[in-house]
């Protein structure tokens, strides 16, 4: 009994002791000011903190969403380790996400004032309004200017750059065409010539399928227009129901329907599927996809099997892939403007844009960067010879080419041409009724988000 | 001994001491709080955490699913969004005949219920059927009882992604079961790309998965009818199937209403499993409501919030009426 008072007491005692306590722990709870904490703590340096003439910049940290097809989160992580040894004051947290989080929720999160400071995104037209224009906070806003093409600063609404150029064009398993005989052709060949040449391949070396493309409206639009189609009207309206168009698709169709092409390429699912997994594995023979795959190409088939990227297939409409590519954006939304145009500038800055070039092995949009050269980090005579022939593809690119990833509605038509080709493919509807009803989704898409 | 003792004492001490001033502290509180607000308001107080979670997250979204459902445009702040009355719903209903899909303008909107209803037709039909199958065998005296209650309960803890992606790997094009049947000389099938497997496939992943959770209402129904009855007709001359008509099944009756609609409205939501087992395809032979306005409002780059939101205050509607129909049964029931 007597212990139990005793007990009693003592918690309540410390309970009022806790209660009279003045407020200090709410000042080490504040979040915005962790690493003052720390420095108070350094013993070594004493003197800077005391130092009164100048006062010490308030410690900043910026979020940086990113998603990476390839090791590019990797190489960027040095890039910012750098920055930050050069701004101490500023920390970058690298938050690295799946694409489908860049696609589907980063979007609401800019929206809604939750985004991050900054976002490695490739949907330029989801955050119209939004950007954070660099133009007023960059220190040399002409070099900005003048070192990226115009219409994709123009996209951006001027609030970040392109941090790789991408084009879409096919791969080969060079080495299933050495073992069936059969030469490897070049410029001028169409698709329906490939088509044949692969399908001879696969048959002679038992490969399970000759070709894939891709499941997503971007890879499919290289082809179409090869063909002849005008995806974009003079008026910069989409029209899918074109000759091209059809023609390239009812190719689709006789590979699906003659099991050249993994029917879980285009029927299963609603996400991006990808044929560069069947080529990887030595089950395809060719492979329509795109520049930024030749990092994954490179480490996952090693020296498996030789492969190679051939130029983009000739039709109608000549030879074209699609430019692409994702861009760096700051957002308007942050609470430090200053610090993140400063990553900006560092970030597009000609060295540090060339070492990610370098690393990642690809494509600058940098126009400095392009005529100096990249060194690119690879002896693998595979990747070199890819990225020579991406780079001849970049002359060659249709200006409805260039200018579809960059139209306001481009993610109207990608997403929704998927759906209703495989729609087709899987029989639910006729070719007519395919383009007619991608038509509307396309112009329901862009009435609905207001254009 | 003397020392344990005294250490037990000790001890004993100090749980007395913290029992008193956890009462004494309660006491102080809720005291104070009940001269605050008096004792009628006290039912309140201890209501409210529920109350808040429940209008924070579930109110106040139905609230402003409402306002998204009469509403346009893309913007994802109510405030921003122009009001266009029932145009949403007028888009939905488009249609030259809900029969044929392809003459609607949301075509897509009524494969999703064609599909959905077909789905909720056979998945409900045979999740009973072997339910009950499976509960009458387990109602039995039969050897290792309770490892098959756990064996046939076990698919209902798992996480609907991971059903599907088990059952994926095993029917993909290069799946295990293709493979075992590439290796005996048959050809390959086309399990989940073609529409007619993928749609039997995923009614069978969906029985399969939650079976065990009817499986034991079921069992638990079982197992309160009276075996005196049995006893009585047995002694009558009752066969087995007499007796299962005459005595299981109308004693059930009440148990397997309550699975019939709970079943029913579990099957309308679908989602997870199809989801990540065909992503809604091939084309959209497996795409069902709730894929529909998730791919509307979430997944799609340009998202439509108002087609979204209204196709799901149409399907609350239908879980509503699933919904007293089952509160009607339960009725019945405790009757």
């Amino acid at each position: 009994m007597k212990v139990s008072k005793l007990l009693l007491l003592v918690v309540l005692m410390a309970m009022l002791l806790a209660a009279c306590k003045p407020a200090a722990p709410v000042v080490t709870e504040e979040p915005v000011k962790p690493t003052e904490v720390v420095k108070t703590e350094e013993p070594e340096k004493p003197v800077e903190t005391e130092a009164p003439q100048e006062p010490a910049k308030e410690p900043v940290e910026l979020r940086f969403t990113y998603y990476a097809d390839g090791i590019e989160a990797e190489v960027m992580r040095p890039l910012l380790d750098k920055f930050t040894a050069e701004n101490p004051t500023i920390t970058v947290v690298l938050d690295v996400v799946p694409y489908q989080t860049i696609d589907e929720q980063l979007p609401v999160q800019v929206e809604t004032g939750q985004g991050p400071d900054l976002a490695r995104i490739t949907n330029f037209a989801a955050y119209k309004g939004k950007y954070l224009d660099l133009r007023t906070l960059v220190s040399d806003p002409d070099y900005y200017q003048a070192n990226f093409p115009s219409p994709i600063l123009s996209a951006l609404d001027f609030g970040g750059f392109p941090d790789t150029l991408t084009v879409t064009g096919p791969y080969i398993n060079v080495t299933l065409f050495e073992q069936a005989g059969v030469a490897i052709p070049g410029e001028g060949t169409t698709w329906q010539e490939w088509t044949a040449l692969a399908t001879e391949v696969a048959q002679a070396t038992s490969t399970q399928y000759a070709i894939g493309i891709d499941r997503t409206g971007h890879r499919v639009a290289g082809p179409a227009m090869s063909m002849g189609a005008t995806l974009i009207n003079a008026d910069g309206k989409f029209t899918v129901d074109t000759p091209g168009f059809r023609e390239f698709v009812t190719l689709l169709k006789s590979w699906q329907d003659g099991g050249l092409m993994p029917s879980e390429l285009w029927l299963v699912g609603d996400s991006k599927n990808n044929c560069i997994d069947w080529i990887k594995t030595g089950e395809m023979v060719m492979c329509m996809t795109g520049s930024w795959q030749i990092n994954g190409m490179a480490n996952d088939v090693g020296d498996a099997f030789d492969w190679m990227v051939v130029p983009n297939p000739t039709g109608a409409g000549g030879s074209t892939g699609v430019a692409g590519g994702s861009a760096v954006v700051a957002f308007a939304g942050t609470k430090h403007p200053e610090e993140t145009a400063k990553l900006m500038e560092f970030l597009y800055a000609e060295e540090n844009y060339s070492a990610f070039s370098a690393g990642t092995l690809a494509l600058p949009a940098h126009k400095g960067v392009a005529e100096s050269g990249v060194a690119f980090k690879t002896e693998n005579p595979s990747v070199l010879s890819a990225l020579s022939a991406y780079t001849a593809e970049v002359p060659k690119l249709q200006d409805q080419a260039v200018g579809l990833n960059v139209h306001p509605f481009a993610f109207a038509y990608y997403r929704n041409s998927a759906n209703r080709i495989a729609q087709y493919l899987s029989g639910e509807l006729t070719l007519d009724e395919m383009l007619i009803n991608l038509q509307s989704d396309i112009d329901k898409a862009i009435a609905e988000a207001g254009g | 001994m003397k020392k344990t003792l005294k250490i037990k004492r000790f001890f004993e001490g100090i749980s007395k001491g913290l029992s008193t001033f956890v009462v004494s502290a309660t006491d102080l509180l809720f005291g104070s709080l009940q001269k605050l607000i008096g004792v009628k308001g006290m039912p309140y107080f201890f209501v409210l955490p529920n109350l808040l979670i429940f209008g924070i997250f579930i109110l106040y979204p139905v609230l402003l699913n409402f306002v998204y459902a009469f509403t346009g445009g893309p913007s994802f702040f109510p405030d921003e969004r122009p009001f266009v009355g029932t145009g949403n719903f007028e888009r939905l209903f488009a249609c030259e005949s809900i029969l044929q899909p392809n003459s609607c303008t949301e075509d897509i909107f009524w494969r999703a219920v064609h599909n959905t209803i077909f789905f909720v037709i056979f998945q409900v039909s045979l999740m009973v059927l072997f339910a009950l199958i499976t509960a009458l065998v387990l109602n039995r005296k039969i050897k290792f009882r309770g490892f098959f209650r756990s064996v046939f309960f076990y698919p209902c803890l798992l996480s609907p992604i991971v059903v599907a992606l088990i059952w994926k790997w095993l029917l993909q094009d290069n799946g295990l079961l293709n493979g075992i049947m590439t290796s005996l000389g048959f050809s390959r099938l086309p399990f989940l790309v073609n529409a007619q497997w993928a749609q039997f496939w995923v009614i069978i992943v969906s029985v399969w998965a939650s079976m065990g959770f009817y499986t034991l209402i079921l069992l638990a129904g079982l197992q309160s009818i009276p075996p005196d009855l049995y006893e009585a007709a047995s002694m009558d001359g009752a066969n087995k199937w007499k007796a299962f008509t005459k005595i299981t099944m109308p004693l059930l009756m009440p148990t397997m209403l309550v699975v019939i609609v709970l079943s029913l409205i579990r099957a309308v939501q679908v989602f997870e499993v199809t989801y990540a087992f065909t992503g809604g395809g091939p084309g959209t032979a497996t795409l069902y409501l709730v894929q529909f306005i998730y791919n509307y409002g979430f997944s799609s780059p340009n998202k439509q919030y108002g087609v979204a939101a209204a196709a799901s205050l149409l399907m609350a509607g239908v879980l509503i009426v699933l919904t007293l129909a089952q509160f009607a049964a339960r009725r019945e029931e405790a009757y």
